[in-house]
C-alpha cells in the first residue's frame, strides 16, 4: 500500500499550530515506524490535543469514582447515563465552549449548546433540559457587558430555536475572567432503556453514513485552538469558531430519535471537536474495528477542499452512523424526509486502522491505537504556590468601608448575588411542558410523566476561594450542589464535571488541577455521588495570566415525591425561620476568606477558605431532604454566596415577605464593628435557611436532632423589613430594588446613558 | 365521537408535542399533520403550533405559508373549520394572509419567556366561547418576534368588528404598558378572522393546562372548541 509521503519534515511552527511538541512528534514516528504525512499529522495533532485526549488530566481523572448502583454508563461515551427506574434512563453531560465564546460570543455559546445537545441525542435520548455555567469579567467594562449579553443571546438563540428548555444555571462575574470568559453548557436527556444507543462501530463491510450539514472550512483546528492559550491575536482565530444552525439540528434530532429504535442502527456519534477524525476514530476504536473513509464522497460546502480540511473540519450539525449493510437506503430516505442530506462516506473494516482515501488513493492510514491511545501522557511539574502569608491574614483586620446596611444592599446589588431574571427571561425555560420549577431557585425541577417522582438539576462552580484552597473549594462546590438539591427535596444521583483551568504547563496551575480533582474525588466518595461524565478545558489563560481554578459541576437528582417539592422563598407570614447546620461566625469562626463581601469591600482575597465537614454535609443533606419530603418545612434555601444576610434576603425577596431573626451565635456584649460583617457575610459552609409553621417546631427540631444535624430557630417571617437583630436591617423595598436591578442596572442604564 | 385535533409539524416545529399533551388532557384525540402532506386526516380542529418552521428564514412563517399542508388548512378554514395558530402558528397565519397584520421583533429586541395575563376581549370564537368577556387568563409567552403590528385602518377594523380576541393586561385587567411583553399595538395578544373560526395568538395555551405548571387557564381554549363542536348538529 502506498501512502502519500510527507514532502518534508514539519517545521516547529507547523507543529505548534497543531499543538504538538517535538517529543510528541517523535513518539508518533516511533509508533508508526515512519514519518506521518501532513494529513496524518493533522489527525494526530487533533486527536492528541488536550481537548480530545485528556493527555494532561487523564491520570488525575482516574481518581474520580464512577461506580454506583444507578450508573449505566460512566465516562467514555458521549454522555454519562443513570437509571431512573422503570426502564427510564437519564443521560447528561456538561462541556465547555470557552475559547470560541471569547472570540465570537454569540456563535461560540450557541455552538456550545448545539454540541452538548448532539452528545445527548447521539445516545438516543431526547434532550429535556439545558443548563449553563457562565463567567465573565467586571460588568463595569463595556466589552464585558457586550460579551455577557451576547453569550446569553447565543445560549438562548440555540435552545429557544431547537425547543429544549434552559432551566437553570449559574453566572458569576469577576475581573479574573476579563480575558477568558467561561461558557459551560449542560444537557440532560431521557431515554427508554431499549432505545439507548452507543457510539460503536462493528461488522466489517457495514456502511458509514454522514448526515446533516455539508462540510465546510469552518472550525478547522478547533480542538487544537481550544488547547492553546488565547493571545492578542485571538481575534484572528475567528475562522476556528463554528457557526450554528439550530434549525438543522432540530431536524437531525427528530430524525435520529425516529431511527434509534431501528435494529439495523449499529452506532451513532456526533461530529464535535476534530470533526470526522475524532468521531469516526472513537466509534471504530470502541467497537474494536477499523474504518475507511473516501473523502470525495463527503458533500462539501466549498470547492477544492483538501482531504486535510475535510477530515478536520468542525462544521456543526453533523452526525455519523454505522448501519447494517443493505439498510443504508432506508436510513437515507428517513433522513431525506426531514430534509437532511446524507452520504455513504465509508465502511467498517476489519483491521483496526483509520484509512482515508481520495479517488482510490490512500492518503492516510493510521492505527487507531496510535490515534486514540498513542499520545504520551503528560505529567507536568506540580508546585504549590506560596500562599501561607495570604492564608494566615486576618480578614477582620481590614476596616469595613461601609455600614453593615450599606454593605448588605451592595452585596444584593452585585450581579453575583442579585436576581438573574434578566438572563433567564431570554431563555425558553418551559417548552416540553415538564418544567415545574425553572431558573431562579436552588435547583430546577422537571416532572417525569406518569410517575410520582421528578428530576432535580443544578449547576454549581467553585467559588472564589478556589484560588486559596482548590481542593476544599471543589469539594464545597459539590456539597453546595447537594444542598441545592436537598432544598427542593431531591437526592443526588450522579455528577458531570467541567474543569476550567489555566495553562497546565505552569506548575502552580497543575497543582490547582491536581488539588481540585482530588477534592472532587473526596467529596464524591463521601457524599456517594459517582462522576459519570466530564470535560476538561485547560489553557484558559491570557498573556500569561490564568483564570482562577473553576471546576463546574452539574448534578442530577431525583425527587421522590414531586408534590412535596419546596421553593427557596418564604411562604407565609408567621412561619418560623431557622438555621440548619453550623451556626458560623462564632468567635472561633468568621469565614470571610475569599468571600463575596471581601471581593466587593476590599478587592482582595486573603485568609483561610471556609471549612468543610463532608460527613456532616451528608447528614445534613439527608436531614433536609427528609424534612422536605415529609412536608415538615415551608421553604428551604442553601446558604452560600454572600452568607447568612444575602440568603435571608433572597428567601424574603423570593417570597415577597420580610423576616426578623436573631444572630445564630451569642455575640460579645460590645461587638467590634468588623464582627458584624463576619456574621452577616461570612460564607460558612453546610448551612441552610429554612422556614416552617410554628406548630411544627418541636417535631422539626426532633427530626434534625435524630439526624445529628444542628438546628436552631432564629425568628419569624413577616413585616416589611429584613432584619438580623442587633446587627443590621434593611427594608424589603430597598432590598428588592438593589437585588432586581443588579444585572439590568449595569447593562441597560449604562448603555442608554452612554449613547 | 370524540373531537379530533390535527397538529401541524413543520421542520423546526417544537410545541407539537406540548399541544398533543394539552389535547390529551381534554380527553380528545390528536394526530400529527406532516407539512408535506395535503391530508388533514379528518381533523375538526387544526393547530399550528409554536416553533421555528423551516428555520424561520427570511421572516417567521414566511416559508411555512407555502407548505402543501397550508393549502389544506386554508381550505379547511374557508369551510368554517377551526384553526388555532399559536406563536409561530400565528406568524404563519399572518404570512399566509389568513389573519391580518404582522408579528415584528419584540420591542426589547430580546426573546421573552414569561407568564402574562390575558384579557378576553371577544367570545365570538369557538375557542373562547366558554369564557366571559373581560375574564383574565394566565398564559405564558415565549418568543422573539411577537409584536403585533397592523396599519391603523386594520387595527380599527379589528376593534370594531370584535376581532381582537385577547389583550395583554396586568393582574387587575388593565392593558398597561408594563403588562405588554413585546410592544404589541394596543396590547393585542390574539386576533380572529372575520368568521371567528381562525384564532392566532402569541401566548402558549398548551403550556397552561395544569396547575402544576403554573396555570390551567389555557385548557379553556381547547375545551371550549370541543364543546362548540359537540354542540353542532350532525
Amino acid at each position: 500500500m502506498r501512502i502519500a509521503a510527507p514532502r518534508s519534515a514539519p517545521t516547529p511552527s507547523e507543529l505548534r499550530e497543531l499543538a504538538l511538541t517535538d517529543s510528541e512528534y517523535r513518539a508518533a514516528i516511533d509508533q508508526l515506524g515512519r514519518e506521518p504525512n501532513r494529513l496524518e499529522l493533522g489527525m494526530i495533532g487533533a486527536m492528541w490535543s488536550e481537548h480530545c485526549s485528556y493527555k494532561t488530566s487523564k491520570a488525575l481523572l482516574r481518581l474520580l469514582p464512577s461506580e454506583g448502583g444507578r450508573v449505566v454508563q460512566g465516562p467514555g461515551e458521549n454522555a454519562g447515563v443513570v437509571d431512573l427506574g422503570e426502564d427510564l434512563l437519564c443521560c447528561f453531560k456538561i462541556e465547555s465552549h470557552n475559547h470560541p465564546s471569547a472570540v465570537e460570543p454569540v456563535q461560540g455559546a450557541a455552538t456550545g449548546v448545539g454540541g452538548i445537545l448532539r452528545d445527548i441525542f447521539a445516545m438516543g435520548a431526547r434532550p429535556v433540559a439545558l443548563l449553563d455555567g457562565i463567567r465573565f469579567g467586571d460588568l463595569a467594562d463595556p466589552r464585558q457587558r457586550q460579551r455577557f449579553a451576547r453569550v446569553v443571546e447565543g445560549i438562548g438563540w440555540y435552545g429557544n430555536c431547537i425547543g429544549v428548555p434552559t432551566v437553570g444555571g449559574e453566572t458569576y462575574f469577576d475581573e479574573a475572567y476579563q480575558h477568558n470568559c467561561l461558557v459551560n453548557a449542560m444537557c440532560v436527556g431521557l431515554v427508554r432503556r431499549d432505545r439507548l444507543v452507543r457510539a460503536r462501530a462493528s461488522g466489517p463491510g457495514n456502511p458509514l453514513l454522514l448526515v446533516g450539514a455539508d462540510t465546510g472550512r469552518d472550525g478547522i483546528h478547533g480542538a487544537t485552538f481550544a488547547s492553546v492559550q488565547l493571545d492578542q491575536g485571538a481575534e484572528e482565530r475567528r475562522p476556528a469558531v463554528q457557526v450554528g444552525n439550530p434549525f438543522l439540528e432540530k431536524c437531525l434530532l427528530e430524525a435520529c430519535l425516529e431511527l434509534t429504535g431501528d435494529p439495523d442502527l449499529i452506532g451513532l456519534q456526533d461530529c464535535g471537536a476534530a470533526g470526522l477524525t475524532s468521531s469516526c476514530a472513537e466509534m471504530a476504536h470502541r467497537g474494536g474495528v477499523g474504518l475507511e473513509i473516501a473523502v470525495e464522497k463527503v458533500s462539501r460546502r466549498e470547492r477544492s477542499m483538501t482531504p486535510y480540511e475535510v477530515m478536520l473540519s468542525e462544521s456543526q450539525e453533523r452526525m455519523v452512523l454505522v448501519v447494517r449493510r443493505g439498510s443504508e437506503d432506508r436510513f437515507r430516505a428517513a433522513f431525506q424526509r426531514w430534509g437532511l442530506h446524507s452520504d455513504v462516506v465509508g465502511k467498517v473494516i476489519e483491521e483496526p486502522l483509520f484509512r482515508i482515501t481520495e479517488d482510490g488513493v490512500v492518503v492516510a492510514s493510521l492505527p487507531l491505537q496510535v490515534l486514540i491511545a498513542g499520545f504520551p501522557e503528560r505529567h507536568p511539574a506540580v508546585r504549590a504556590p506560596e500562599l501561607s502569608s495570604v492564608l494566615s491574614a486576618d480578614p477582620l483586620a481590614r476596616t469595613p468601608p461601609w455600614t453593615p446596611e450599606d454593605a448588605w444592599l451592595r452585596l444584593l446589588a452585585s450581579p453575583n448575588c442579585g436576581e438573574s431574571h434578566w438572563i433567564w427571561r431570554q431563555y425558553d425555560h418551559q417548552v416540553g411542558d415538564d418544567t415545574v420549577s425553572g431558573p431562579g431557585g436552588d435547583a430546577a425541577v422537571l416532572r417525569l410523566r406518569g410517575r410520582p417522582d421528578a428530576l432535580a438539576l443544578t449547576v454549581d462552580s467553585a467559588h472564589r476561594s478556589a484560588t486559596l484552597a482548590p481542593r476544599r473549594a471543589t469539594a464545597i462546590a459539590l456539597a453546595e450542589a447537594v444542598r441545592n438539591l436537598a432544598c427542593v427535596g431531591a437526592e443526588p444521583l450522579a455528577v458531570t464535571n467541567c474543569l476550567n483551568f489555566g495553562d497546565p504547563d505552569r506548575p502552580e496551575i497543575m497543582w490547582q488541577l491536581e488539588e481540585a480533582v482530588g477534592g472532587l474525588a473526596d467529596a464524591a466518595r463521601t457524599l456517594g455521588i459517582p462522576v459519570v461524565s466530564g470535560n476538561v478545558s485547560l489553557y484558559n489563560q491570557f498573556d500569561g495570566q490564568g483564570i482562577p481554578p473553576t471546576p463546574t459541576l452539574g448534578v442530577v437528582g431525583l425527587l421522590p415525591d414531586l408534590s412535596r417539592r419546596l421553593g427557596a422563598g418564604f411562604a407565609a407570614a408567621g412561619d418560623l425561620v431557622a438555621l440548619v447546620g453550623p451556626a458560623g461566625a462564632g468567635p472561633a469562626r468568621v469565614e470571610l476568606g475569599g468571600s463575596e463581601y471581601q471581593r466587593l469591600a476590599h478587592r482582595v482575597m486573603e485568609g483561610p477558605a471556609p471549612e468543610l465537614d463532608l460527613a456532616q454535609e451528608a447528614r445534613s443533606a439527608a436531614a433536609v431532604r427528609g424534612a422536605v419530603q415529609q412536608g415538615l418545612l415551608s421553604s428551604a434555601h442553601d446558604c452560600s454566596l454572600g452568607g447568612l444576610a444575602v440568603t435571608l434576603a433572597e428567601s424574603a425577596l423570593l417570597g415577597g415577605l420580610g423576616a426578623r431573626i436573631r444572630p445564630p451565635v451569642d455575640l460579645p456584649e460590645r461587638l467590634p464593628p468588623s464582627w458584624r460583617f463576619g456574621l452577616l457575610f461570612g460564607e460558612t459552609q453546610g448551612r441552610y435557611l429554612v422556614s416552617l409553621p410554628p406548630e411544627q417546631l418541636a417535631s422539626v427540631g426532633a427530626f434534625f436532632g435524630k439526624h445529628e444535624t444542628p438546628f436552631i430557630a432564629l425568628g419569624a417571617v413577616g413585616g416589611s423589613v429584613i432584619a438580623i437583630e442587633g446587627v443590621a436591617e434593611v427594608s424589603l423595598e430597598q432590598a428588592k430594588i438593589a437585588w432586581s436591578d443588579a444585572i439590568p442596572g449595569r447593562l441597560e442604564l449604562r448603555r442608554s446613558s452612554g449613547s | 365521537m370524540s373531537v379530533r385535533f390535527g397538529i401541524a409539524v413543520f421542520p423546526g416545529t417544537w410545541s407539537d408535542r406540548d399541544c398533543a399533551h394539552a389535547v390529551a388532557l381534554t380527553g380528545a384525540e390528536s394526530v400529527p399533520l406532516w407539512h408535506a402532506d395535503r391530508d388533514l386526516k379528518g381533523c375538526e380542529v387544526v393547530i399550528l403550533p409554536g416553533g421555528f418552521a423551516y428555520g424561520d428564514y427570511l421572516r417567521a412563517g414566511a416559508i411555512a405559508r407555502f407548505a402543501p399542508l397550508m393549502e389544506a388548512v386554508r381550505e379547511h378554514a374557508l369551510q368554517g373549520g377551526l384553526v388555532l395558530g399559536i406563536c409561530n402558528g400565528f406568524q404563519i397565519l399572518c404570512e399566509a394572509g389568513m389573519l391580518p397584520g404582522a408579528l415584528l421583533r419584540n420591542s426589547s429586541l430580546q426573546f421573552r419567556c414569561q407568564p402574562t395575563w390575558l384579557r378576553v376581549e371577544s367570545t365570538s370564537t369557538p375557542f373562547l366561547a366558554d369564557c366571559q368577556r373581560g375574564q383574565l387568563l394566565r398564559v405564558p409567552v415565549s418568543h422573539g418576534e411577537g409584536r403585533f403590528f397592523a396599519d391603523p385602518e386594520t387595527v380599527g377594523r379589528l376593534n370594531s368588528e370584535g376581532r381582537v380576541a385577547l389583550r395583554y393586561c396586568d393582574q387587575a385587567g388593565e392593558p398597561s404598558h408594563l403588562a405588554n411583553p413585546n410592544g404589541s399595538l394596543q396590547n393585542i395578544a390574539g386576533i380572529l378572522n372575520q368568521q371567528g373560526n381562525v384564532l392566532g395568538m402569541m401566548p402558549h395555551p398548551e403550556r397552561a393546562c395544569e396547575e402544576l405548571l403554573g396555570s390551567d387557564d389555557g385548557l379553556r381554549l381547547f375545551n371550549s372548541a370541543i364543546q362548540h363542536l359537540a354542540a353542532l348538529p350532525g
